[in-house]
């Protein structure tokens, strides 16, 4: 990625550039993020569009991939590791 | 009442085989489902199953309760996926330039985002947005795939993610930010632009 094509992700509004935002979503999302960054950050997302649709978004993409994840061991996969382990640790 | 982990453990130490399948009941399906996001493929996973316990077993005498059991465990695992990773030749490059995943400024202009369903459950519905979320996961190098797997799938904190993979705690931030971002632009160009339609309640 050239340094020119970094620079297109800029955009600066009401102190706080969209980028500088952008690095620090995810410890805003965790509640890592020190106090005074937060409001700063939440000030710019009062009156910047994009930047609440994106951090929407991240936190969607979050939840569903947390929500998704809920698969069952199939039974048989179940069996066979018992099976396999039964014999394989006869000879531990 | 269900033994503990360390009691379980004990008692496997002293050669009771029903401890350890009672252990490993209780980890299977855990185990299974991180070596399934991990691999995407069922045989793998089953593989990878079987070969995590197959290790544990064997470790556990070495074992000495200094870092909590399923850390370990899933440390183990971790590292059984990764190994069958490294010897995939299909795998995506290990680089994830965030710039390919944000939205585009044109002119200078700010970008315009299009806001995604409101309901998040209401995509968990379709099978097709879930294909979706799998294809977006499958494209994830490795090393990001696993702290994403560990850290917001699976629950661990930074510091339990860190220690699973070996890795510092800024690496698992920098891993996951980047991971998040990269999955998000993924999934955009499904839930943006009017590609995805909410399940009809007749469907249900």
């Amino acid at each position: 990625m050239t340094e020119d094509r970094k620079d297109e992700t800029v955009v600066e509004c009401h102190g706080l550039a969209c980028k500088e935002i952008l690095e620090k979503l995810s410890e805003y999302i965790d509640g890592e993020l020190d106090p005074k960054i937060c409001q700063d950050l939440e000030h710019h997302m009062k009156d910047c569009n994009p930047c609440l649709l994106f951090i929407d978004s991240l936190k969607k993409t979050i939840t569903l991939y947390k929500y998704a994840a809920a698969e069952p061991l199939p039974k048989e996969v179940h069996l066979r590791l018992h099976e396999y382990l039964k014999k394989e640790c006869k000879d531990c | 009442m269900e033994l503990q982990d360390q009691a379980l453990i004990e008692k496997i130490k002293g050669g009771d085989y029903q401890a350890f399948e009672a252990l490993v009941n209780r980890y299977e399906g855990k185990v299974y489902r991180l070596a399934i996001r991990m691999l995407r493929n069922q045989q793998d996973a089953e593989d990878a199953l079987q070969e995590s316990f197959l290790q544990v077993y064997r470790g556990l005498k070495s074992f000495e309760g200094r870092s909590n059991f399923s850390t370990w465990l899933y440390r183990l695992a971790t590292n059984v996926c990764l190994m069958k990773i490294r010897h995939r030749e299909t795998e995506p490059p290990g680089m994830l330039p965030l710039e390919d995943f944000l939205p585009r400024h044109e002119d200078g202009e700010q970008p315009t985002l299009q806001e995604w369903p409101e309901k998040p459950e209401e995509i968990l519905l379709t099978k097709e947005s879930r294909e979706k979320m799998m294809e977006a996961l499958d494209r994830l190098p490795a090393e990001y795939r696993a702290v994403f797997v560990l850290r917001d799938i699976e629950g661990f904190s930074n510091a339990e993610a860190g220690e699973a993979l070996g890795i510092s705690v800024a690496a698992v931030k920098s891993r996951l930010h980047r991971a998040r971002i990269a999955l998000r632009g993924m999934l955009s160009e499904y839930f943006e632009k009017g590609k995805f339609a909410p399940p009809a309640l007749s469907e249900n």
